[in-house]
């Protein structure tokens, strides 16, 4: 049992590029959220953490796009956007090739997974990193889940995706600390960025929290994109954070902080 | 309609230095290597977010545009919601303005 650690956090890049338009009230309760998320994910000695993220046109575009994506790269830049637009400094991040290339190679028994020794994070992992690991002083592998540009994965390939992680983290000696970060409800970076669908969004964290295989793959897109905005596609990281740790979940945190354009979340989840 | 080729531009130029030395320097001959209609190419140089966000360019591209073009959030939301009543509801894609025009849901 080498995966070690499994949790759930937001990534929207307000959370740190309007930082000071937030109600610190709100805000800083959550960063405290994610700074206990840290202290846990430390406690647990990880030798590489993978942050499962659902990036936004930075690395991977119409083009050429990959469902799923891992990163095998000695080494990540970012952020990819403006710092001082982010207001996170840029940095590089270490990889591990080898430790990359053993855990690709156990996923693709079931999966099929691009991989990628170049990679540029977006805010998708930046902002995570900034919280969860402020110093720059982990073994990153990348990973990441198409969530912008349908047609996108089927729910139950995220879950058979979050499986694979479980196996490959199984499979190696190293131990792996998994993140998976997205957005639940949320119509970002439109008009309606802001608006946050507090009900649906508890509804699926109940769903999350009772790793509840079946209802959390009972969306159908069409009601995600009506229900939980073009944001709510993200869901799939959190599903695939639930397949990998088969236990159930803990929110430390909710709250819909619109300045943010998410509900703000932290979690974490029993590996079984 | 080459709503894939102006977006495409727009990703190079929010991941590329070389693309934003360019636009800097010389944004015609940048947005020129693209083939664009004459709509499409005027609302990249005259910085219309509104324009741009109709067509159908995905936020999570146009808003770092905006951002490159120093454009402020909250200034940002409004030309979004400026471009719609302008030229109509958003054309393709997954972006489309939900809220009506003069709700303010990120409080702002």
């Amino acid at each position: 049992m080498t995966l070690v650690y499994t949790g759930i956090c937001s990534h929207a890049p307000g959370i740190t590029a309007r930082a000071d338009m937030a109600d610190p009230a709100l805000r800083d309760p959550f960063y405290a959220a994610l700074e206990r998320q840290r202290q846990e994910i430390l406690a647990t000695r990880p030798d590489a953490l993978m942050i499962v993220a659902a990036e936004h046109f930075a690395n991977f575009f119409m083009n050429s796009m990959p469902a799923y994506a891992i990163g095998m790269g000695d080494s990540y830049s970012g952020p990819i956007e403006d710092p001082d637009w982010l207001k996170i400094p840029p940095r590089i991040a270490k990889g591990d090739p080898d430790l990359g290339r053993r855990l690709v190679a156990e996923m693709l028994q079931t999966v099929d997974v691009s991989y990628c020794e170049e990679w540029q994070f977006d805010h998708g992992i930046i902002v995570p990193l900034h919280f969860l690991d402020p110093g720059n002083e982990m073994t990153i592998i990348p990973a990441n889940i198409n969530c912008q540009g349908p047609p996108l994965t089927p729910l139950h390939r995220a879950w058979a995706f979050g499986e694979a992680i479980r196996r490959a983290a199984d499979s190696v000696p190293e131990r792996i600390a998994l993140v998976c970060t997205g957005g639940i409800s949320h119509w970002p970076a439109t008009p309606d960025s802001g608006k946050i669908n507090e009900a649906w969004d508890r509804d699926f964290l109940d769903r999350w929290a009772a790793n509840d295989r079946d209802r959390l793959l009972a969306y159908s897109d069409a009601e995600t994109y009506r229900d939980a905005g073009q944001g709510g596609f993200e869901i799939r990281t959190f599903i695939a954070a639930a397949a990998a740790a088969r236990g159930n979940g803990e929110v430390q945190f909710f709250a819909p902080i619109p300045i943010f354009a998410v509900g703000c979340t932290v979690g974490r989840m029993e590996i079984i | 309609m080459s709503l894939y080729q102006l977006s495409k531009l727009l990703y190079v130029l929010n991941r590329d230095d070389e693309a934003k030395r360019q636009w800097r320097e010389d944004p015609a001959a940048l947005v020129d290597g693209f083939p664009l209609t004459g709509e499409e190419r005027q609302a990249v140089l005259g910085h219309d977010i509104g324009l741009l966000y109709v067509l159908g360019v995905n936020g999570q591209i146009l808003m770092h545009f905006a951002a490159l073009c120093g454009i402020a959030w909250a200034d940002y939301l409004r030309l979004m919601r400026e471009g719609v009543q302008t030229y109509g509801p958003v054309r393709a894609g997954l972006y489309a303005m939900t809220t009506q025009f003069d709700e303010r849901v990120a409080g702002i």
